[in-house]
């Protein structure tokens, strides 16, 4: 049974028919790439997955749970993280604070302990920021810990992001674009640090127009034109799909490079 | 150095410096109770720093809790036989279950609609305190019984200034705390983005509600405290101006600073005894005043100030 399970879910705004009836599944370890031209649907559908707009058909299971009516940070409970194409970082807070809020599920104290100052907020301070550090470093910004998050380069805020998901200990984990704006170091990094979450046992969704990542990493490749699937399998059948190559560059265009690659 | 300045007792420790030292400086039962207000109305507005600059939730209404707080220790002995202390406890409790009925669905609201949605919260106070004339006394308010503990008349402006002092400081103790815990650290994320927030597990709508029924708690609290000081309650407490005045406060003194809130409140209690010289033009004064402070410290007077000795002993 998959870990997650999208079936045939659809949105449309204002008569306009976003996303039509899309289905997919990831598995537990397994690095799922979701491709497509601008305006295709991708994020979109993440919203849809991860209950930011809610979908008028269709179903998303979560180990079997549906996810259908639960709130955003219900399904984080249950064990889903994002990052998001448009940053959404705590600038008014220090690297280590946004990562630390990440921690928020599994930090025990409760109100009034956090508004008395009782013993257990230290240690659970300590415990918070521990995690949170350890998250940092395995994306490799320890340094930046202590500064604050306004002050940073846009691939570092990228990273942190997924610092933050990654604190959460999620089960799967929907990162939209997260090569965007970095340079071919800071992808390559990316590429381990992604590769690295997936042997964890974590499955790992992404959009991403980067599509030398995308062959690199994925075990398998989703591509989405028009609010629709297109295609879907192993990154190689996916690149090699007459359909896929008219999608990306028109009819004419793929003619081209059919002529170009015989 | 940084870590002293963020540290909550460096700001504690100042703040009881400030308490110790004001009445040395000046003692005379005018300027006591001047300072006492200023505790007043500091405490006050350290739920605004909780509620708006940590959760970045506007309330435009928060003199209407200000207002059950002041209303409690009037009502509560007269009417019902309350022991004053029982009616000062009474204040919050009931704010709180009204800040909690109400928060439920204008919390919902966002940005200009919150602040209009709470703007009319604070009317709807207003209106009941200065029409239940049988219960309220109406437009001419009540009289509030002096507070007696044990035989002892609390009375004086020395008491009141210690006795508000001592609650302040307490206020600012929790406000300090929950800034560094977990619950504030939530808080402080929901204000930067609400879906970052969600997405990381934390229940956004129960945590402004949260934030609302602790804002209201200070406030009330307040209230009650200027009731008992005053022996003296009147509608205008629960007035729009009050409300204004109070987001005012935390504005200049420096959004989501603690101490911020003291010195906004210092700023906007002290400031208008002193254009009393200017006659007839004083509130002129004050609103040009405010606008000059405005631009000049636009983080507002405590984080410009940490700014300033950061950059010159870093």
């Amino acid at each position: 049974m998959s870990l997650l399970r999208v079936s045939d879910i659809g949105v449309s705004f204002g008569g306009v028919v976003a996303v039509a009836g899309v289905s997919f599944n990831a598995e537990a370890g397994e690095i799922l790439s979701i491709i497509g031209p601008n305006g295709a649907g991708k994020t979109t559908l993440f919203n849809l997955v991860t209950g930011i707009y809610s979908a008028s058909k269709g179903e998303v299971l979560l180990d079997n749970y549906p996810l259908g009516r639960l709130q955003p940070h219900e399904l984080a409970r249950r064990g889903m993280a994002r990052t998001f194409q448009n940053l959404q970082i705590f600038f008014r807070m220090t690297a280590i604070e946004n990562v630390m809020v990440g921690r928020h599920m599994a930090e025990k104290t409760g109100l009034l302990s956090d508004l008395l100052g009782l013993p257990g907020v230290a240690r659970q301070n300590r415990a918070s920021r521990a995690a949170a550090l350890a998250c940092l470093e395995r994306v490799g910004l320890a340094e930046y810990a202590d500064k604050p998050a306004a002050g940073l380069p846009y691939g570092v805020l990228k990273r942190l992001e997924i610092a933050r998901a990654l604190a959460c200990e999620p089960k799967i984990l929907l990162l939209d674009e997260p090569a965007a704006g970095c340079n071919p170091v800071e992808t390559e990094a990316l590429e381990h640090l992604i590769a690295s979450i997936a042997r964890d046992g974590t499955a790992v969704v992404l959009i991403e127009h980067d599509m030398k990542l995308v062959m690199k990493i994925s075990d398998r490749v989703l591509v989405l034109a028009q609010g629709a699937v297109l295609a879907e399998g192993p990154p190689r059948a996916v690149r090699d799909n007459p359909k896929v190559i008219a999608a990306y560059l028109g009819d004419h265009g793929a003619k081209e490079a059919d002529r170009a690659g015989r | 150095m940084r870590a002293f300045f963020s540290s909550r007792w460096t700001t504690l420790g100042f703040l009881a410096l400030l308490m110790l030292v004001t009445p040395i400086l000046a003692p005379s039962s005018f300027y006591l109770r001047v300072a006492a207000q200023v505790w007043v109305f500091s405490l006050a507005a350290l739920g605004l720093t909780i509620l708006t600059g940590y959760a970045g939730q506007i309330s435009l209404g928060h003199a209407g809790f200000f207002g059950i707080g002041a209303y409690a220790v009037a009502i509560g002995p007269e009417k019902f036989g309350l022991h004053p202390l029982a009616a000062l406890a009474a204040g919050p409790v009931i704010a709180g279950l009204v800040a909690y009925v109400v928060g439920r669905p204008i919390l919902r609201l966002k940005g200009y609609y919150l602040a209009i949605a709470t703007l009319g919260f604070g009317f709807i106070v207003a209106l009941i305190l200065q029409s239940e004339v049988a219960w309220t006394g109406g437009p001419d308010g009540m009289r509030v019984a002096k507070l007696a503990l044990a035989g002892w008349k609390v009375s004086g402006a020395a008491n009141w200034y210690w006795i508000s002092a001592g609650f302040l400081l307490l206020g600012a103790y929790v406000a300090l705390t929950l800034d560094a815990s977990p619950t504030g650290r939530a808080l402080r994320a929901l204000h930067d983005s609400e879906v970052a927030a969600a997405g990381a597990g934390v229940d956004v709508a129960r945590l402004k509600l949260t934030a609302f029924v602790l804002s209201s708690l200070f406030a009330a609290t307040a209230g009650g405290l200027l009731g008992l000081m005053n022996n003296l309650v009147t509608p205008e407490i629960a007035s729009f101006m009050h409300s204004v005045e109070l987001i005012a406060m935390v504005i200049i003194g420096g959004l989501g600073s603690v101490i911020g809130a003291v010195l906004g409140a210092a700023f906007l209690i002290l400031l208008p005894q002193v254009l009393t010289a200017f006659q007839d033009y004083d509130q002129a004064v004050l609103g040009f005043l405010i606008m000059v402070f405005m631009i000049l410290l636009p983080d507002g007077i405590a984080p410009s100030l940490r700014k300033l000795f950061a950059e010159r002993w870093p």
